[in-house]
């Protein structure tokens, strides 16, 4: 079953469509969900977590309609939200054990579980003084831990890497990915930068104007395109190569340094290996051509 | 973390271990424990308990000039041997309304205004209570610290009272009166002051914006009864409902009609009192229909 499930989502405000028929599921793991600014996607969380109903559609999250199952829902999701939602007068211990409560743990158990995670997302000393004096990383971290404190069966992480500097986001994504795979806890982030989800998503959902552009596992995305890629010594080699693969009757052309070729089965792996050879040219490197997330999207 | 203490140590060794992440398979509670718990906190916080020392400053400030004069006044009724209290309990809490003015101005914000400000709301909006349940858990809260601040000093001028041996009978009546009274007025406080509060997440606006409110209708009804009534009798009607124009007047008023209390040498008759019911009740009602408008609001933003 899906972890979350939208048929026909649709947000309409007086002035603009927000959501537009979306239609997507999300499974366990890390899943991505990219689109410019504007393009639907904080609309999107606040409709899964039943804070404003739909104009027209259904969702389902872990087997609840975020309608008519909004309390359900929120009390098995953790959201991270964008913007700052610290106040400065309390400790990151104090306000994570009291959300915790929030979430209808016992006092004795929110204590517990913000301890733990509170380590978990890497904040030591720190977190027994006010936040009003933490850093943009702490905060994001803080941030990230009230959305963990009550041991969530979805999480749903809004820019989580805003205002972080490169050190930053990097440990902020590796901690994504673990929360997806050792925490076994199914994520999922929004952002806007496409490349920055290639290295920790399972699945990437594309939003454009409030509409599904794609929805697909990033190895489905990036998979290989049946092109092997083949590099030789000097651009020469490259050339008879070339005029050599096409006589025998594959499809090859030259881009860049490199020759690529259209793979029609494990034929062709021989023909490249046997062609270089009796050639005498100095091979470089042999592999299955695969696109980048970046260029999937700037169509 | 969990690269320093990698699995493949020997268990055995003593060392301490990352154990990773555990599930929690305890209990959650539901809406009604949560929304509890949120009354205590905001409780709490309403007298800077779980908050930063200086936050502490004000309310307990407050609490001790609530206390203080019913302190030396036990003392005096004591040692004096007194043959009838100085003070009846509900006069008390009418004579000490600039400092319950001064207590809801400063703490009404901080449970109204700060999680606004902050956007902390968002956090409380995206767990299981309901809005709803979060305005009332508030407000709930800012009723039970003014209790607190009224009922403290009532409690001791009660005790008192015992000690010096006055009527029990008489003295607990009192004691009842000025509660039930005080409780009428945190009802009708907290609603006015939540209600501005949550209205701006400005801290500052939000204090001025309550004392002006307090202050300048308590003047105002006070000048007006004053000149309506010049003999101070208030057989006039007009005088009378003159005291719907404040807080402290209008719970003050309703009060004495619900506990036929003549300590004030007038009481309404049953109309009049009816009119000050059904205006507290409005009063009450659309501030806590405005408050929820108000998180509705902030819930859609």
């Amino acid at each position: 079953m899906p972890v979350i499930a939208t048929t026909a989502l649709t947000k309409r405000y007086p002035r603009v469509t927000a959501l537009d028929e979306l239609t997507v599921e999300v499974g366990s793991g890390v899943t991505g969900l990219v689109g410019a600014n504007g393009a639907g996607k904080s609309t999107l969380l606040k409709i899964l977590l039943g804070l404003i109903a739909p104009t027209a559609g259904s969702a389902i999250v872990l087997g609840h309609d975020v309608v008519t199952g909004g309390e359900a829902v929120r009390a098995l999701v953790g959201y991270m939200p964008e913007h700052d939602c610290l106040p400065p007068d309390v400790s990151a211990t104090e306000f994570v054990v009291h959300l915790g409560q929030m979430s209808g743990l016992p006092a004795t158990a929110a204590r517990e579980r913000a301890a733990d995670v509170l380590r978990h997302v890497g904040l030591d000393e720190a977190r027994y003084r006010p936040m009003g004096g933490y850093s943009t990383g702490m905060k994001q971290r803080v941030k990230l831990a009230q959305a963990l404190t009550h041991d969530p069966k979805l999480v749903l992480l809004d820019e989580p890497t805003n205002g972080l500097d490169p050190a930053g986001r990097d440990e902020m994504l590796a901690l994504v990915r673990r929360i997806g795979t050792e925490f076994g806890i199914p994520v999922l982030i929004t952002s806007h930068l496409l490349g920055e989800l290639e290295s920790v998503c399972d699945h990437i959902v594309v939003l454009d104007g409030g509409r599904l552009l794609r929805s697909e596992s990033k190895a489905a995305l990036t998979g290989e395109t049946g092109v092997l890629a083949v590099e030789v010594r000097d651009l020469s080699g490259r050339d008879r190569l070339g005029a050599a693969l096409a006589h025998a009757g594959a499809r090859a052309r030259a881009e860049g340094p490199l020759v690529l070729v259209e793979i029609t089965g494990d034929a062709t792996y021989d023909l490249v290996r046997d062609t270089v050879a009796e050639l005498g040219l100095g091979l470089v490197r042999v592999e299955p051509h695969r696109h980048r997330l970046e260029e999937v999207f700037s169509v | 973390m969990s690269e320093q203490f990698a699995p493949q140590q020997n268990p055995r060794t003593g060392v301490i271990h990352d154990i990773g992440y555990r599930h929690y398979e305890g209990p959650r509670l539901g809406r009604f424990a949560i929304t509890q718990a949120l009354l205590v906190a905001s409780v709490r916080h309403a007298y800077g308990l779980g908050r930063s020392g200086k936050s502490k400053v004000m309310p307990i400030l407050l609490l001790a000039v609530m206390v203080v004069p019913v302190a030396i006044i036990v003392g005096i009724e004591v040692a004096m041997k007194l043959d009838s209290p100085p003070i009846i309990p509900a006069h008390y809490v009418f004579f000490l309304q600039p400092v319950i003015a001064l207590y809801l101005a400063s703490q009404a914000p901080q449970l109204f205004s700060r999680d606004l400000r902050y956007g902390s709301i968002v956090l409380y909006l995206a767990r299981p209570p309901r809005r709803t349940d979060y305005a009332l858990a508030k407000l709930g809260a800012l009723v039970i610290a003014l209790l607190i601040l009224i009922g403290i000093p009532l409690f001791i001028l009660y005790v008192g009272a015992l000690l010096a041996k006055f009527d029990v009978t008489d003295m607990t009546k009192e004691f009842a009166v000025g509660l039930a009274g005080g409780l009428l007025l945190s009802i009708l406080l907290a609603s006015i002051g939540g209600l501005i509060a949550a209205a701006t997440p400005r801290r500052g606006f939000a204090v001025a914006a309550i004392i002006t409110v307090l202050i300048v209708s308590f003047t105002a009804t006070i000048t007006t009864t004053a000149i309506l009534d010049p003999d101070q009798t208030m057989d006039s009607t007009a005088a009378r409902f003159a005291n719907l124009g404040s807080p402290f007047t209008l719970s003050r008023t309703l009060g004495t009609f619900l506990f036929r209390d003549d300590s004030d040498g007038w009481m309404p008759t049953t109309t009049q009192g009816l009119v000050f019911l059904g205006v507290y009740l409005v009063i009450v009602g659309l501030c806590v229909w405005g408050l929820n408008r108000r998180y509705a609001k902030v819930a859609h933003g």
